[in-house]
């Protein structure tokens, strides 16, 4: 085949978006779009190592155009967000989504809901983003109270819109919820009767705790599989998530419209510090929460589809799950162990003690899914399995960084450094979750696509190389400037931290490659009339997966 | 005296050793799960001690640093702790309000940096003249945010927010703010003389 031929009908021609089912094209769009989103939150983390290299020809006005400092915080907002809620949770509602009826044999409870998560999602992200490219809202996504009210600095119909997407994006998250929980739950019209409660109990840990105080004969049996009970229990941090963030968006668009309306709330209304630690409860049960759940899960997951063995010590792998979603609960004040009003008894319990529970819950699991690889030994270096012992050497760098963070006296020169956001956050997401995702991406391709060839395997091996160095390299270039005292959410004029910014923008240029190099290979695999056809409407049963052999 | 310099240095080091150590496990472990040979479950005591030396690290880590990074106690314990010397700081409308146009402190001295914002919320930190931190806290409006620090080195230090609020903060830094004299030793980094 030549080129053009390849990349019209994708590898071989072996791809026919036509035999595909309507839940495998609805999952593909799902990654598709989450993967388009996470190109918007890597071109704008490009253009931030930019600015932080030499902000100098973006500030002077007309130099660059669409490039000043309200840009640059307007990037700044947005790119967490789009990283977070278009590209993570698209990617990883998608697969679950598919993997949840898979895993419990039975249809989708509601493929409509699913289609609604998906537009949802996408519709709110992009609007956010819209409102925060043109009219520069920057709150950041701390929403630091009272800054998403101050209209002194930000126009609040720009603010009521971009509140708005995000509540859009709550919106299609809660339908996920809902559609997650019911096909655990529901008995499919034509299966006999199934147990609703007890699976329930099962998915959320319940059977589990009871088994723990019972003699091992009169143990009750486990009714979903592991992935399918780190899926649920790190749904519920899912839902929790929703409704703070719902509300808080709610309360904040109180503020804007009244200000639109000619009348100023008094912003002294609101505690600062109990929003702090309301906004913080919540926005934490997605960082230490449904992430790490999550992909523990999934680790699980592909060591068994992997290996085709059981996991590990499965029944501790379920409790260390059960203690990680109550720890999630009560990590909250690390985050405001520099807020000196905070109560010293919750940043020594909540935000130290408890927070060290993390290194054990996510050790325990890096554990259990290498000691299921090394139980199949000899395995083949497949990309799904490169892909997860990157993503779990991204946790297991990122992880103690945070625990480092998460102490009163470290906290005290740590915080709001660049070493928070580079050797933690980047890494964990970088290197931790985004490879952990791509190895199910690579492990789902062929079952996604009915058996589409790979186009390229040195591609591939590109991919993970630069995807693996520029993560590790940019967060170890941004940790090392954090401990010279480098403040994240700033911008510095006077090259005081050149060096490490130029090896940091090199690495996230690596980081984009990598990107590049992996959209190249997809687009060759299926081609562009595959690509298209994947979002033309399937004739097929939305209750089947798979096509019926 | 231990200051903010010889911590982050403590960390670095101990920090890159864990990065090289799990860099290599992983290496190793890539290799050799390849390689022919018996597949065998991993033995139960392996795992028990893994979880046990994550269960004592985790405990651990705290109570290495309360008793070896000397500001902790004094953090936990400010309010049972007279300062030598307090500064009342406002900030409002994106700037610091001083109490006076360079705070003056003598070695040796405990002081309480009480900083008040009127408007939104900030961060406070000191800085070396290398841009290094010393010290920062997040000022909350409508909290008391009060900072207790005994100074050990001599130099000229800026105050600068370490929180965004919004574009029109990002340049809130007021350079030469804090003198400190009379110590045998000057701040390791840019401190000046």
């Amino acid at each position: 085949m030549t080129f053009k031929d390849t990349l019209i009908d994708g590898n071989q021609g072996a791809f026919d978006h036509k035999t595909m089912t309507p839940m495998q094209k609805l999952t593909l769009r799902f990654v598709i779009i989450g993967v388009v989103f996470y190109a918007f939150a890597a071109i704008e983390g490009m253009i931030m190592r930019i600015y932080q290299v030499d902000p100098v020809p973006f500030i002077q006005e007309g130099s660059i155009p669409l490039a000043g400092v309200d840009q640059y915080f307007g990037i700044l907002t947005a790119h967490p967000l789009v990283g977070i809620f278009g590209s993570t949770y698209l990617l990883v509602f998608g697969a679950f989504l598919f993997l949840v009826p898979y895993l419990m044999k039975k249809p989708l409870w509601s493929f409509k809901l699913a289609n609604l998560t998906l537009w949802f999602i996408t519709g709110g992200t992009f609007l956010f983003w819209a409102d925060g490219f043109i009219s520069h809202y920057a709150p950041l996504y701390t929403l630091y109270w009272p800054l998403p009210a101050d209209f002194d600095q930000f126009h609040p119909l720009s603010g009521a819109i971009f509140i708005t997407g995000i509540a859009l994006v709550m919106v299609g998250t809660a339908f996920f919820v809902v559609n997650v929980f019911k096909t655990i739950a529901y008995t499919p019209e034509g299966f006999p009767k199934q147990p609703s409660k007890e699976l329930m109990k099962s998915a959320l840990g319940l059977t589990g705790f009871k088994n723990l105080w019972k003699e091992r004969k009169k143990q009750k049996e486990h009714l979903v599989p592991l992935p399918v009970a780190a899926i649920a229990r790190g749904t519920v941090d899912t839902a929790l998530n929703a409704v703070i963030i719902l509300g808080t968006g709610v309360l904040i668009l109180v503020y804007m419209v009244f200000e639109l309306f000619g009348n100023s709330l008094k912003t002294t209304t609101i505690d600062a510090l109990l929003y702090k630690n309301w906004f913080w409860w919540g926005l934490d049960l997605i960082a230490d929460g449904l992430v790490l759940i999550f992909v523990a899960g999934t680790w699980y997951l592909m060591a068994n589809l992997i290996t085709g063995k059981k996991v590990y010590m499965q029944n501790i792998a379920r409790a260390a799950l059960l203690v990680e979603l109550v720890v999630s609960w009560t990590v909250w004040s690390h985050h405001l162990l520099s807020d000196q009003s905070q109560p010293a008894i919750l940043k020594i319990v909540s935000g130290e003690m408890v927070t060290a529970f993390e290194l054990i819950t996510q050790g325990l699991a890096f554990f259990i899914t290498l000691a299921t690889l090394w139980s199949a030994r000899p395995l083949k270096m497949t990309n799904e399995l490169k892909f997860l012992l990157g993503g779990l050497l991204g946790f297991a760098l990122a992880v103690p960084a945070g625990i480092l963070q998460a102490d009163i006296g470290l906290n005290r020169v740590l915080h709001n450094t660049q070493w928070v956001i580079g050797p933690h956050v980047h890494v964990a997401i970088l290197v931790g979750l985004t490879m952990t995702l791509y190895s199910a991406i690579y492990y789902l391709l062929p079952v996604l696509t009915n058996g589409a060839k790979l186009y390229s395997q040195k591609v591939a091996n590109f991919h993970f190389w630069a995807h693996l160095i520029g993560g590790i390299g940019m967060g170890a270039f941004m940790g090392m400037a954090g401990l010279q005292g480098m403040l994240r959410r700033t911008i510095y004029f006077e090259g005081e931290y050149f060096i490490y910014m130029v090896l940091a923008a090199i690495s996230g240029a690596l980081l984009l490659a990598a990107l590049a190099a992996f959209l190249y290979n997809i687009v060759m695999t299926v081609g562009l009339k595959g690509a298209l056809g994947i979002f033309q409407r399937s004739e097929g049963d939305v209750k089947e997966l798979l096509p019926v052999e | 005296m231990t200051d903010s310099t010889t911590v982050l240095w403590g960390q670095t080091i101990v920090y890159t050793a864990y990065v090289v150590a799990i860099l290599i496990v992983m290496g190793v472990f890539a290799y050799n799960i390849t390689r022919d040979g018996e597949s065998s479950n991993v033995k139960d005591k392996y795992f028990y001690t893994f979880a046990g030396f994550l269960i004592l690290l985790g405990m651990s880590i705290h109570v290495v640093t309360y008793n070896t990074i000397p500001w902790t106690p004094t953090d936990v314990h400010r309010g049972d702790i007279t300062a030598d010397k307090e500064f009342a700081i406002t900030v409002a409308d994106h700037e610091f309000n001083l109490p006076s146009e360079q705070l003056a402190i003598d070695c040796g001295d405990m002081v309480l940096f009480d900083v008040t914002s009127e408007d939104l919320t900030y961060g406070f930190g000191l800085f070396r003249q290398d841009n290094s931190m010393m010290f920062q806290m997040q000022v909350v409006p409508g909290n008391a945010n009060d900072l207790l620090w005994e100074f050990h080195r001599n130099g000229v230090y800026n105050i600068r927010s370490t929180e965004y609020s919004g574009p029109d903060g990002y340049q809130m830094i007021v350079k030469n703010a804090v003198q400190v004299s009379g110590c045998d030793v000057t701040a390791s980094d840019g401190g000046v003389e």
